[in-house]
Order: C-alpha cells, then sequence, then structure tokens
C-alpha cells in the first residue's frame, strides 16, 4: 500500500530527513514515532504532497508519489496535529466543503456527511458553528473530515494531543473502527502507550534517520532482558540520581520526574542494598516497583529522550 | 464534473464565509459612498456625479479585491485551513482560479454599487456597458490576483494590508484617476503605463463619458495581459513557497 525507498529532505544545508525507508501493507495500523524535530511532519509532508522531496522514491496506493501526487492525494485522507476546520462554518457545511474538494455529489455528500455525525457522536451538534466545538469535539470531526471520501490511507498526526481522557479514548476506538473497516493508518503520537495498544508495526525515526522499524516483540526484544525497579519517595529525587549512580555503577539510573527513579540493569536487581543505600541517604522510598520492559524503554533507549519532557515540550508548543 | 464540484465547493465556502459576511456587504456599500463624499467635499460646489463615476468604479473594485483575497488567503494560511485545499487532488491553478472567482464576483458587485447610486440622480444614458463590464471584469481580475500576489509575498494579515498599500495608492495617483496621465510629469508617465488600473480606468472613462486617450482594442488585451502575468506569476511563487 505505501512504499517508501531512501526518501531525503534538504533545506539548505540542513538534512531534515536522511534516507528514510518502509513499507506498510494494507490493512496495517503504523506508528512513526520519534522526538520533535527528528523529522516526523517533514516525512509526512513528503508523502502527502505538501513537501517535494530532494530524493527517494515513495509509491502510494500504486502511484507515484511525486508525478502523480495528485492521484495519490485521491486515495489519502489526512488528520494534521492541529483541527485545521473553517470556524464560521457548521460541523455538517465543514464536511459538505470537504467532500466537494474530492468531487462527491451532493446526494453522496448528504448521506456520507449525515453517516459520519452520527458515527462520530456529532449528530446534534451538526448545526454548531465549529468555533463553539470542545478541543474533543474539534478533533473528532477533523478526523471525520479525514475520511469523510472514504480513503484507502489515513494519516494521523498526533490525533489525541491536547484533549480530554474521554474523548481521547472515543478517538482511539474510532481509530480501531477505522482500521478493521479496512483503512489502512499512518499514525503519528507522543504517547508510547497508544501506539502500542493500536499499532502492529512502529517505525522510530531520530535525526532523520529510521532507527529502529519492527512489530512490538521484535522492537521488545532489544529490551526484554532487562530488570528494571521504580522508586517513588515523598522528597525530590534530584541529587539522588549521581549518588545511586555512584554506589550502584553496575545499574544504570534514570531520573523519571521530580519523586520517580527508574533503576534498571542486564542483571536481576537485589533488592537489599539499594533499600541500605537509601536508607544511609534518609531517603525512604514510599513505593519499589518491578517493572514489565514497555516500548517506552525502548523508545527511551533508542532516542535518549524522557517521555514526559518531549510531551510537555509538545504540548507546551500547542498552547 | 469532479472538478467543476471542487471549484463550485470553494467558492460557494469563501462566499458563506467572507463575502457575504454583513461587514463586507457594508464596505460594499460605505466605500462607494464616502468615494463620492469626498469628492463633493474636493469640489465645494457641486459633484459632477457621470465625471466622477469611473473613478468611484475603479477604486471600489481595487480597494475591495486586493484587500479581501490578500486578508484571506493570509488568514488561512496562518490558521492552516489552507494546507486542506493544498492536499485535495485539483491542480494548484484551479484551486487558485476557484479562491479568485468569490473576490473577483465581488469587486464585480462592488463596481455596480456606485453606478445603482448615480442611477438616482444622473441619466445614464450613452453609456456603453458591454465595454464597460469588460473593463469591471478585468479590473477586478487584475485587482484579485494582484491580492493574490501580494498574498503570496507575505506571511501575516497586517503585512497583507500594509504590502497591498504599497501597490495601491502609487496606483490610484498614476493610472489617470486625479490628474490625467499625459498631464502627468513626463517622468512619471512611464509608470502609469506600467500600471493594470491605467487601462482599466481610461476603458471607463471611454465607456461612460468617452474621454479616455486610447482605444478598447488596445487597452482591454493589455489589461487582460496583466490579469493573465499576475495570475502565472502569483501560481508559480505558491510552488515555490508553499510547496517547498
Amino acid at each position: 500500500m505505501v512504499e517508501v525507498t531512501n526518501l531525503c529532505k534538504k533545506f539548505n544545508s540542513f538534512e531534515a530527513v536522511r534516507g528514510v525507508s518502509f513499507s506498510i501493507q494494507k490493512g496495517e495500523i503504523f506508528g512513526f514515532l520519534g522526538p520533535n524535530g527528528a523529522g516526523k511532519t517533514t516525512t509526512i509532508n513528503m508523502m502527502t504532497g505538501l513537501t517535494l522531496p530532494s530524493s527517494g522514491n515513495i509509491k502510494i496506493a500504486g502511484f507515484d508519489g511525486i508525478r502523480e501526487i495528485k492521484k495519490v492525494q485521491g486515495n489519502i485522507g489526512i488528520v494534521p496535529d492541529e483541527s485545521n476546520l473553517y470556524d464560521e462554518l457548521s460541523g455538517r457545511d465543514n464536511l459538505m466543503f470537504c467532500a466537494s474538494l474530492y468531487g462527491m455529489e451532493k446526494a453522496k455528500r448528504e448521506v456520507r456527511t449525515q453517516m459520519l455525525l452520527k458515527q462520530f457522536g456529532l449528530d446534534q451538534t451538526g448545526k454548531k458553528l465549529f468555533k463553539h466545538f470542545s478541543k474533543g469535539m474539534k478533533r473528532k470531526l477533523t478526523i471525520a473530515a479525514g475520511i469523510i471520501h472514504e480513503p484507502k490511507i489515513l494519516f494521523l498526526d498526533e490525533p489525541t494531543t491536547g484533549i480530554d481522557v474521554e474523548s481521547a479514548r472515543q478517538i482511539r476506538q474510532l481509530i480501531q473502527d477505522l482500521n478493521a473497516q479496512g483503512c489502512t493508518i499512518f499514525l503519528t503520537t507522543h504517547y508510547i502507550e497508544e501506539a502500542e495498544r493500536l499499532c502492529d508495526r512502529i517505525g522510530f525515526i531520530v535525526d532523520g534517520q529510521m532507527v529502529a522499524l519492527g512489530n512490538l516483540d521484535e522492537l521488545m526484544g532489544e529490551v526484554q532482558k532487562e530488570h528494571q525497579m521504580i522508586f517513588t519517595f515523598e522528597q525530590g529525587t534530584h541529587s539522588l540520581e549521581k549518588s545511586m549512580s555512584q554506589s550502584f555503577p553496575e545499574l544504570s539510573v534514570y531520573r523519571i520526574n521530580e519523586h520517580s527513579i527508574r533503576i534498571s540493569s542486564d542483571e536481576k536487581i537485589s533488592l537489599m542494598p539499594i533499600m541500605k543505600f537509601l536508607e544511609q541517604e534518609k531517603v525512604l522510598p514510599r513505593e519499589a516497583r518491578i517493572m514489565k520492559p514497555s516500548l517506552e524503554d525502548v523508545f527511551i533507549k533508542i532516542t535518549g529522550i524522557g517521555l514526559d519532557k518531549m510531551k510537555k515540550e509538545k504540548e507546551g508548543k500547542k498552547k | 464534473m469532479k472538478k467543476a464540484i471542487a471549484f463550485w465547493g470553494i467558492l460557494m465556502k469563501d462566499m458563506k464565509t467572507y463575502y457575504l459576511k454583513p461587514p463586507n456587504i457594508s464596505w460594499g456599500i460605505i466605500f462607494p459612498v464616502s468615494w463620492t463624499l469626498m469628492f463633493f467635499l474636493r469640489s465645494s460646489i457641486e459633484v459632477d456625479i457621470r465625471g466622477i463615476l469611473p473613478g468611484v468604479m475603479a477604486l471600489s473594485i481595487l480597494f475591495g479585491t486586493t484587500s479581501m483575497l490578500a486578508v484571506t488567503i493570509t488568514f488561512e494560511r496562518r490558521s492552516r485551513s489552507f494546507e486542506r485545499l493544498l492536499l485535495a487532488p485539483i491542480s494548484l491553478k484551479l484551486l487558485m482560479l476557484a479562491k479568485t472567482s468569490g473576490a473577483i464576483f465581488f469587486g464585480l458587485v462592488n463596481a455596480f454599487i456606485p453606478v445603482l447610486f448615480a442611477s438616482f440622480f444622473i441619466s445614464l444614458q450613452g453609456i456603453q456597458w458591454l465595454p464597460l463590464f469588460f473593463a469591471v471584469l478585468l479590473i477586478a481580475v487584475t485587482s484579485t490576483f494582484l491580492g493574490l500576489f501580494i498574498a503570496v509575498a507575505v506571511n501575516e494579515v497586517f503585512e497583507a494590508q500594509t504590502f497591498s498599500n504599497f501597490f495601491r495608492f502609487p496606483m490610484m495617483f498614476l493610472c489617470g484617476l486625479f490628474i490625467p496621465v499625459q498631464a502627468l510629469p513626463l517622468f512619471l508617465q512611464p509608470v502609469s503605463f506600467v500600471l493594470p488600473l491605467t487601462y482599466g480606468v481610461d476603458i471607463l472613462k471611454n465607456a461612460i463619458n468617452g474621454d479616455g486617450f486610447m482605444s478598447f482594442g488596445i487597452s482591454l488585451p493589455i489589461l487582460l495581459g496583466f490579469g493573465l502575468v499576475l495570475f502565472f506569476l502569483s501560481t508559480r511563487n505558491i510552488q515555490k513557497k508553499w510547496i517547498y
């Protein structure tokens, strides 16, 4: 369905994307993850026709993504990271307009609009202006606009960032429903647990290069051998990371946030010496948990970036 | 058929969201009335309504179309809704024709409001309506494409307004509206001839009062040429700047 080969993009002397290659099978949910500025958006823009590649090939739905971009655009749906529908139009009129861009006839537009408003739980708000929608409703309508023409592939850029928990849950369910109906999905997200739950395969991009690609088991193989524990404290952990690393050089110590640290090792972690050390330091933990490695660990291992920091950066940018 | 549906969809959306909004409709009425009043104050005795009609019509089109298009496109670029149009499976030229059609229509309507007002006070007999209509259409087309050219050159809405004035005011004073082109200082006359509005105003003067200095056969093709050049320059710039 999608074949990207050796894709590169240069902005003057800066190489934003460097030889990215991957393929996506029909009916797959493909996650595309990476830290801010890694080249995710540039890659999506090249695949959807908003940016011209410097070199490389793209094939989508059987069409050349560079020479036949208008044919490609007829087969894809795009949901950007910010809802970009028209404030002065109602939910219904926004969908009707988006359908007209794909040349759908009026009768078909009406039916499809009604159907999507109902499917997305927006049928009661169809006449309300878009500017009066809540954030969650805006995201849902933007997704509905992305699939109004029944695309073969849907590009979803950060679909649940910045919205409430319930709306995010509904959107995840909608993504799964769309996929069950046969739509291939290309998903970027900062919520690793979302990618873990939804995606069949995941690609990690760092500094413009695809550094890891595979299904969950393949990616987890890297960290599955690791043993991990998380300690949560009442007080701050600022100095603890350093002193612990010095006292236990065989462990890698990572400060997750103000009150939590994670320790990991290739060997089984022995709890007693750590507890003794913490007692000496007069910082007894409130909680100590043995952790199963997750995709988040893969992400941190690959990118070296904490997810909390990345989410804050992204959400700060959106505000 | 699919292209026609997309074209019509964009045009109708723009009409609904921008051009048929009450502030814009009132602009279409207030602007020609203010210009007529300005000429009245200037003459201090009585206004030669027929004499000032070509000028009021030309300025109504110029200010209406350039402002609207430059602002709406810049606004859509800022809110990223313009991306939605660029991602649609229609060619860039068709997309830009659809985007500009609303402004051209707005310019046409703006031009005929002074004519409507004038009809209450003077007889409109003797006006050559066909050349007048073509002149209005071509002024609306060139002014709209000038607005498009400006929209592609700027990033912010306020820049669009400032940059529009950079073109509009010199054009207003050098196109023969206030001072006939032949009466301008010799060094300024060549500048007049590279302004599209000079040709539009001349056709309007010829059609309304018969006092233009070029024939329709010269002015109309030149004006059409300006429109085409501005359109192709703008679409080329969009391709270079927005699909980089």
